[in-house]
């Protein structure tokens, strides 16, 4: 617990906004949380799909190019 | 008689020159003339500048000077700060605007708004936005002798520092670290206090008029002719006011043609006195000889612009030990250059005198030189002696010829009496004039905290930057946030300390300065010492990425050469 105050503490001074009034430092914080937030959600949603999409473009190119030309003429 | 001299100092250092690549000047001037090595394209990585090295051989004890480089997370995470910090300051100038919130600053009347904007450059915005809300670490009322310990006024703000109340108590016996006392003799009791009191009793406290007029006391001209004694210099002057030393007399000394060659840091004084004499100003980097230098070359070789004709004077305005740097002039290598391209030097002794060298004759002393090749000596009597005013030494023609012209010889009121005694009587001290070792043992001991405190600073691995010598130890703190926590933690652990930041430092170099004095017992800089060491843990500033172990070399020659 006394780490985490610390730890608190560490992020008020190095951010600068120990300096500022509380009002403040809850606006600060809540953008802070809600970006941190929906950077956090939105590679939850978004990070499988790419991932799947990478890996059929690679495995495309590497593995099965015989097959698509073939596709591609028929 | 110069040449010969400035030839015999330099004796086998002259023509070490790197023939590294070094472009050959536009007018292509011989370079092997060049007195110092030009500047090396390499550094060593870790340290902005490494001092010491060359022209070894000009002084008589080592030089040692480290500015830690600013590590580079924390250059990027102080402007991520400041920029939070601007972001928010245009938040609230925002809602301000749309009267959204009570502003207290000044701001423009309604019946103004089409003129010039008086409230909008950045200093406005930063003095509004940053300074505002950690101002409770300056300004802070004292209300007693600003000795090695003081009493302050205890404030509240209750609406974040916009403005204070006092509560009425009093915070008792804070460690005074922040006082430019660096003899001690800030005191109310003691020889320096008595002898004053007897002089109010004599001459009474206001004179009323100016040295030229009927404020010519016989305790001035006494403190005038100690003054030349104590200096070793022909004549000295002396003026009520250390800021107006420098900024009225360089007017007087130089004018249109003249050139000025100042350090990048000078005072404030300084720098204004060099704009008010019209000159052409110009700035080396601090402390750096082969900047000088090549100002000195290309001044003596291209002459005024345009006309092209010859500078009436040189003058090099220099300080002994810089007050934000904690850093000492490189005077034997300036008064090398000085007499080798016959210009003259203006050294401001203000932090120096007194407490530097083993007589506390300041830097020339320190360095062990002859004050008479310093053509121009000033230095204040406010940190030092504990009174108040400047002085300046130098030929008796010079001080002639300043007390004709100079303003603040000729309009300024003359020095309160009991000052001039205060400064008369603690400069005997120093001398030893008064029959007792008590300046001797003043001395030892502020070279003595002086040593201690930034060996323990530095075994701490806080950046401290600096002269090894220097009585002035800034301690880095980078971060906007941490220049009010700094300040207000320390004064928690009852530690009254000054800290400083933009516009005083460049932006990114908040730091925190202390100020040793004779005053301070081991035993107070070791309650200093321990809070450091707790308010560095908490703040994480012990930034220095160098080994642990200081140069613990020298420290002991050091300080018995300064005993004897």
């Amino acid at each position: 617990m006394e780490y985490l105050a610390w730890l608190y503490y560490q992020y008020l001074l190095v951010t600068g906004i120990y300096v500022l009034e509380p009002w403040e430092k809850s606006i600060f914080n809540s953008v802070l949380f809600s970006a941190v937030a929906m950077v956090i959600y939105t590679s939850y949603v978004f990070v499988p799909i790419h991932v799947r999409l990478a890996l059929e473009f690679f495995s495309a190119i590497c593995g099965g190019q015989p097959e698509s030309t073939m596709a591609l003429m028929n | 008689m110069t040449e010969s001299s400035a030839n015999k100092l330099l004796n086998g250092d002259a023509c070490r020159r790197t023939s590294s690549g070094q472009k050959a000047s536009k007018n292509g001037f011989v370079k092997n003339h060049c007195l110092f090595q030009q500047p090396q394209k390499y550094r060593c990585p870790g340290e902005k500048n490494q001092h010491g090295a060359h022209n070894s051989s000009l002084y008589k004890r080592p030089f040692v000077e480290s500015f830690e480089q600013t590590p580079l997370l924390v250059a990027v995470l102080t402007y991520v700060g400041y920029g939070i910090l601007t972001i928010f300051g245009y938040l609230r100038d925002f809602l301000r605007h749309w009267n959204i919130g009570k502003c207290t600053m000044a701001r423009e009347r309604e019946e103004q708004k089409d003129f010039v904007p008086l409230y909008q450059d950045f200093e406005n915005f930063y003095t509004r936005n940053l300074y505002m809300r950690i101002r409770d670490n300056w300004n802070r009322p004292i209300c007693s002798v600003p000795g090695a310990k003081m009493n302050l006024v205890e404030r509240v703000s209750p609406d974040y520092n916009w403005t204070f109340q006092h509560t009425g108590n009093v915070v008792q016996d804070v460690i005074n670290m922040g006082s430019y006392n660096y003899l001690g003799f800030a005191e109310n009791t003691g020889a320096c206090a008595d002898a004053a009191v007897e002089v109010t009793q004599k001459y009474g406290v206001g004179v009323g008029s100016t040295r030229c007029e009927l404020g010519n006391l016989d305790i001035h001209e006494e403190l005038e002719q100690l003054v030349a004694r104590f200096l070793g210099v022909e004549s000295a002057m002396t003026f009520g006011m250390g800021f107006a030393t420098n900024s009225m007399n360089i007017p007087a000394l130089t004018g249109k043609g003249c050139l000025i060659l100042s350090d990048e840091l000078n005072h404030a004084s300084l720098v204004l006195g060099a704009r008010l004499s019209g000159s052409t100003i110009r700035v080396f980097k601090h402390n750096n000889m082969q900047s000088l230098e090549k100002l000195l070359r290309d001044a003596i070789v291209h002459g005024q612009p345009r006309t092209h004709r010859p500078w009436r004077k040189i003058l090099i305005l220099v300080e002994g030990i810089y007050s934000m740097e904690g850093s000492i002039v490189r005077l034997p290598e300036v008064i090398a250059l000085k007499k080798r391209y016959k210009a003259y030097v203006y050294l401001d002794e203000a932090h120096s005198i007194g407490a530097l060298g083993s007589n506390g004759k300041g830097v020339v002393d320190y360095f062990g030189l002859d004050p008479t090749d310093v053509d121009v000596m000033m230095g204040t009597f406010t940190k030092s002696f504990g009174g108040a005013g400047g002085y300046i030494g130098g030929r008796k023609e010079l001080i002639d010829y300043l007390r004709q012209h100079s303003h603040s010889a000729l309009y300024a009121t003359s020095m309160p009496p009991p000052v001039a005694q205060q400064i008369i009587t603690s400069m005997k001290i120093i001398m030893g004039e008064d029959g007792t070792t008590l300046g001797a043992d003043r001395l030892r001991q502020l070279s003595e905290n002086t040593t201690y405190f930034r060996r323990k600073l530095c075994e701490m691995g806080v950046i401290i930057y600096g002269n090894s010598d220097s009585p002035v130890v800034p301690v880095m703190l980078y971060m906007p946030a941490k220049i009010g926590a700094f300040g207000r933690e320390m004064l928690k652990r009852n530690i009254g300390t000054v800290v400083v930041g933009f516009p005083a430092t460049p932006i990114i170099e908040s730091r925190a300065r202390f100020c040793i004095s004779a005053a301070h017992t081991r035993e107070m800089l070791d309650t200093v010492l321990e809070a450091m060491n707790e308010v560095g843990d908490l703040l994480q500033l012990k930034y220095s990425r160098r080994e642990r172990a200081p140069p613990p070399i020298r420290w002991t020659s050091e300080e018995s050469q300064l005993q004897d």
